[in-house]
């Protein structure tokens, strides 16, 4: 390291290069000088729109390498004017969270731990109970005689968080199914 | 907002429940405008408000009921707007009671079902007799079990036809406007200060700066959230603001309306295309079985081609969505395929169902994005219920504890289960993020964004798009050739998505079919007045036509601030037709000249013939303000050139709901279904027709009035915070937003931290009927001990983004288990925000002594799954 000269001193750098609010030259190191942004060297920047509340706030999503580097908020968007609340700006962790999970995990019955399936079992498991249960809980007539061609096994819950694409195709698929107990955030 | 020139918010905490929403409230300050929050609590929307008001958690009709007598009394409602464009001149049946001639209830009431038969409520019929439904009256009970209430969110009930007496002059008794004015006449200052706990001066100041900021030159705007939605009287708190606002002429203009603070990127989008129940894409209702076993008793009861306006082309709306569905396999010969739809016998809602799957009714479920084991009222019941299931799937970006309830969750601590003796399968599907996916949310304004896909999602991660859409074609598959009818609706389903550059769905192609378009060419549609009833043309939400104009993502519109002009209209695409303001004919006066100067924005244009103004108008384009045309032609043309309503089945603004509100014409302050405080208003304590769920699973704790009522003591109620989303699947991970707030604590006031020596930063245990959870105690004189007809009442805070799990940054008890499930009638929605509750210093007990703590409160009060289940409180005073 290099010793230190007063002339480094924050307080005389702020005085010599003019930097006022002390945010520019006069807090910069050596370090900080070569460090650039994310967001200037993404490959590629991308416009979407806040996954928390109903507010809708624009964000750009920034993209090096195939990998989300930053999220932040689209100044071009009349909603949100480029603000994020604490939610939004921390949509980048959202994405990149190691915690988050990206395995199929399956708990048998009376099992104590999780185990792994791939993706073409589980969903062949699921569609094959899907049928059953469908069979199991289906009703043709009420005490009346009347039409209800209808299964009472099956039930979902969930759509808020998603897009109106993805409720379309679950409201088709399971009317299709007779499902009808099939419901989301918007009842709670 | 912005254009407002006073904003009332209320049942909301706006400031950081939508911090970024809250900028153009700041705005309206900015530009001099007023902003009173009027909440239990004092949060950040109070400390910048003009005034914060202090109100009981629950007491909103007697508040807002208060002031709608005050205008009428004083005459300060907005007289030329009410007359022209309400009901307030329209007859009602002779037949109707109201509560000022009952005790408390409205007449016909069905002691029986615990439900109003509403017929007695209708309008009156020139030609004798009522005006009711297209298929006479439905009874309250039936209406109820399908939350018929939801049908309205895109045009109000039908009626069989438009013709109705009307005085405006506003004498004659039986007008909406002499009904109202009596009904609410008991709703005093006085009687706000003694239910609500506020003072005649600050209730002074709010009727006068609402009587300022509304009229011909100005408007006041309403925002509301979950504080007036989740209560048994959830939908009548907002009914009470809408007539408020229509007195005021506060509807159809610029900054005007009442806005909803809806809590999730789409759940509007998931509300107009519903994974609900009780709707199909559009409000258009599920078929009940009995009501609507044939299509012609469908069509004909869900609108008639007699009411004005455009509700009067239902049948259109049902083609179209058959025909999207169904394809070639749906023709005018077999009813357009409606035999394919499954029927309703009676709620199906997410609490029957969690019920039905406690008693081992259901085999799956699907939890998509969604965590009911925190996030829904009474935890205990939705865990033990998914207990019973033989195979549940968890679609999640989180392993939240919806998905491991089974291992770590509260009943595993407290010895009710054991992990080896849970039979249920449980799949966690790996779910992607909004970024990993291209797709339309809908936000709180009813408008559509688009999201470009930026990247891939990682590992088995897969969007419900794909998930369903493969889901759909292995179903398929394994059916092919099946001769089981009741297989067809699913062979017969278009489900021919093309497929993208990763071999997945297009999210386009999806977003061109709920748009519509031309069957022979597949040309999309432009707007919902271009689809036909003969199959000649299919769609799959008709309020969304438009949204694929000209072959074009009209929801990807991207022009910098939505371009020059002040509705912004070049971004995003907002329904119906992409208009800004809904109702926006009401902007201009009877003769269609802008109501002032300062608030100007549509009006009728002589010399073109046309409706001008930067917005599309919500009204025929062309109609003269003067038209006149016979109401009986029914639709469009039935329309008069002074019915600015144009989904209502009058063209008119409902002061009063002649038909579609289940617990009736006029709101009416019942106390909540769990209070320490006796209704002051009427005999009637508890709003009778709400819906209860008495089980031994979800007691109820005495009310005012009951023995054991003072064993739960206070009042509690949930909110958010800013740095949390709901119940924490998307927030809770997130190392960032759980050290912002790492514990679940409660709000106490310092009387009551006094009276049950409750340390800051120590521990209290929060015991209901339910539970019994802890949490760190804040005492604040943010939430304030409220006098209420002369005793106090304590309020307690708590927020309820925390879970008991394992695999979270940050884990904590759950609110939500203390609520009980206890609904509004009209949406089947459970009270939320006001409970009973006691409060005790320390943690709460570890394994069984925790159940052993719930019992000994319940002995105690008591309780019993008939604990306040009673409908009608003074049979006599009603005349039962």
């Amino acid at each position: 390291m290099a010793a230190w000269s007063p002339l480094e001193w924050p307080v005389l750098r702020q005085v010599l290069t003019g930097d006022r609010t002390g945010r520019g030259a006069a807090v910069q190191s050596a370090r900080t000088r070569q460090i650039e942004s994310r967001n200037a060297t993404a490959d590629r920047v991308v416009q979407s729109v806040c996954p928390f509340c109903a507010v809708g706030c624009g964000q750009k999503v920034y993209v090096k390498d195939d990998k989300v580097v930053q999220i932040e908020g689209d100044p071009d968007s009349p909603i949100s004017r480029g603000r994020l609340c604490p939610k939004g700006s921390s949509s980048e962790q959202l994405v990149n969270n190691p915690l988050r999970q990206t395995k199929i995990r399956y708990r048998a019955p009376h099992a104590t731990e999780w185990t792994d399936l791939d993706r073409d079992t589980a969903i062949d498991m699921i569609a094959d109970r899907f049928l059953a249960a469908r069979r199991h809980g289906w009703q043709d007539h009420d005490e009346h005689g009347r039409p209800l061609r209808r299964t009472m096994g099956i039930a979902s819950l969930g759509g808020a968080t998603l897009d109106n694409e993805e409720n379309y195709l679950i409201k088709k698929l399971f009317t299709a199914a007779g499902a009808i107990q099939i419901e989301n955030q918007a009842r709670i | 907002m912005a254009n407002a020139d006073c904003i009332i918010l209320m049942g909301g905490n706006m400031a950081e429940a939508h911090p970024v929403g809250f900028q153009w409230v700041s705005e309206a300050l900015a530009k001099g405008a007023k902003m009173i929050h009027v909440d239990p609590r004092f949060t950040r929307t109070s400390a910048v408000a003009t005034k914060h008001v202090s109100i009981r958690a629950g007491s909103d009709v007697v508040f807002l009921g208060g002031l709608i007598n005050h205008m009428i009394s004083n005459e300060l409602y907005f007289h030329d707007y009410v007359v022209a464009f309400t009901n307030a001149a329209t007859l009602v049946s002779e037949d109707f009671r109201d509560t000022e001639d009952l005790g408390g209830l409205f007449s016909g009431f069905d002691p029986e079902t615990g439900k109003y038969d509403p017929s007695t409520w209708a309008y009156a019929d020139p030609a004798g007799g009522t005006v009711t439904g297209p298929s006479g009256e439905e009874h309250g009970a039936s209406a109820s079990a399908r939350a018929a209430g939801h049908e309205y969110g895109s045009g109000g009930p039908p009626l069989e036809h438009a013709s109705v007496l009307r005085d405006e002059t506003l004498q004659h008794p039986r007008t909406v406007f002499q009904v109202l004015k009596r009904h609410f006449s008991r709703y005093t200052p006085e009687m706000v200060r003694d239910m609500c706990g506020i003072s005649i001066d600050d209730f002074e100041y709010v009727a006068r700066t609402i009587a300022e900021s509304s009229g011909r030159e100005r408007t006041t705007c309403f925002g509301y959230a979950t504080g007036w939605t989740q209560h048994t009287l959830g939908a009548q708190f907002i009914r009470t603001a809408a007539v408020l606002q229509l007195l005021m002429g506060n509807v159809g203009r610029p900054g005007s309306g009442i806005m909803a603070l809806r809590g999730h990127a789409s759940i509007q989008g998931s509300t107009d295309i519903p994974t609900l129940f009780n709707l199909l894409p559009g409000y258009l209702p599920m078929p009940s079985v009995g009501r609507h076993d044939s299509y012609r008793e469908y069509v004909d009861s869900i609108g008639s081609k007699q009411q004005k306006g455009y509700w009067a082309y239902a049948e259109t709306y049902v083609v179209n969505l058959l025909k999207a569905w169904w394809g070639e396999a749906a023709t005018a010969e077999n009813d357009w395929a409606y035999d394919y739809l499954p029927r309703l016998s009676g709620a199906h809602g997410t609490y029957q169902t969690t019920a039905d799957m406690r008693d081992g009714k259901v085999e799956g479920y699907f939890v998509l994005g969604q965590n009911p084991a925190v996030g829904s009222a009474n935890g205990r019941q939705q865990r033990l219920a998914m207990a019973q299931l033989k195979w549940l799937v968890v679609r999640d970006l989180n392993m939240i504890e919806s998905a491991t309830w089974w291992k770590d969750g509260p009943e595993i601590e407290s010895g009710e289960l054991r992990t080896e003796d849970i039979a249920t399968e449980v799949f966690f599907m790996p779910a992607a993020t909004h970024v990993e996916k291209a797709g339309s949310f809908t936000q709180t304004q009813r408008m559509l964004q688009w999201r470009h896909q930026a990247v891939q999602p990682p590992g088995q991660a897969q969007s419900e798009l794909d998930f369903f859409h493969e889901l759909g074609v292995r179903i398929r598959a394994r059916l092919a050739g099946s001769t089981d009818p009741r297989d067809r609706p699913l062979l017969d389903l278009t489900w021919d998505y093309p497929p993208d550059a990763h071999g997945n769905p297009d999210p386009e192609a999806v977003l061109a079919e709920i748009n519509g378009y031309v069957v022979d060419d597949r040309a999309p549609l432009s707007a919902y007045t271009e689809m036909k009833a003969d199959g000649t043309t299919a769609g799959g939400c008709w309020i969304y036509t438009g949204v694929y104009a000209d072959g074009r993502n009209q929801a990807a519109r991207r022009v910098p601030q939505g371009g020059g002009g002040v509705t912004q209209s070049e971004w995003g695409w907002v329904w119906p037709a992409d208009r800004r303001i809904l109702y926006n004919r009401a902007s201009a006066d009877r003769d269609g000249k802008p109501w002032s100067e300062r608030k100007a924005y549509m009006s009728w244009d002589d010399a073109q013939g046309r409706w001008v103004g930067p917005d599309n108008v919500d009204f025929p384009v062309d109609k003269h303000p003067h038209a006149r045309p016979d109401p009986s032609l029914g639709g469009a043309e039935g329309l008069a050139g002074d019915d600015p309503f144009v989904m209502q089945a009058d063209g008119k603004g409902w002061l009063y709901t002649p038909k579609g509100l289940v617990d009736g014409p006029l709101p009416a302050h019942y106390e909540a279904a769990e209070s320490p405080v006796r209704n002051a208003l009427y005999a009637q304590q508890q709003a009778p027709a709400r819906v209860l769920l008495a089980r031994s699973d979800n007691m109820e704790a005495p009310s005012a009035g009951e023995p054991g009522a003072d064993v739960y003591p206070y009042v509690f109620t949930t909110y958010r915070l800013t740095e949390h989303h709901t119940a924490g699947g998307m927030s809770r991970w997130s190392p960032y937003l759980a050290e912002l707030q790492p514990e679940m604590f409660c709000e106490v006031s310092p009387e009551l931290a006094a009276e049950r020596g409750l340390v800051n930063g120590g521990w209290a245990t929060i015991v209901s009927p339910r539970a019994a959870i802890e949490a760190r105690v804040l005492v604040t004189d943010r939430i304030r001990s409220l006098t209420i007809n002369g005793r106090e009442v304590q309020q307690v805070g708590l927020p309820y983004h925390w879970g008991v799990g394992s695999d979270a940054v940050v884990t904590g008890d759950a609110a939500n288990d203390l609520l009980g499930v206890m609904m509004d009638p009209n949406t089947q929605i459970q009270e939320s925000k006001v409970a009973s509750c006691d409060v005790i210093a320390g943690r709460r007990p570890r394994g069984a002594d925790l159940q052993r703590l719930v019992a000994s409160y319940q002995q105690r009060a008591g309780t019993t799954p008939e604990t306040g289940t009673r409908a009608v409180t003074d049979p006599e005073k009603e005349g039962f």
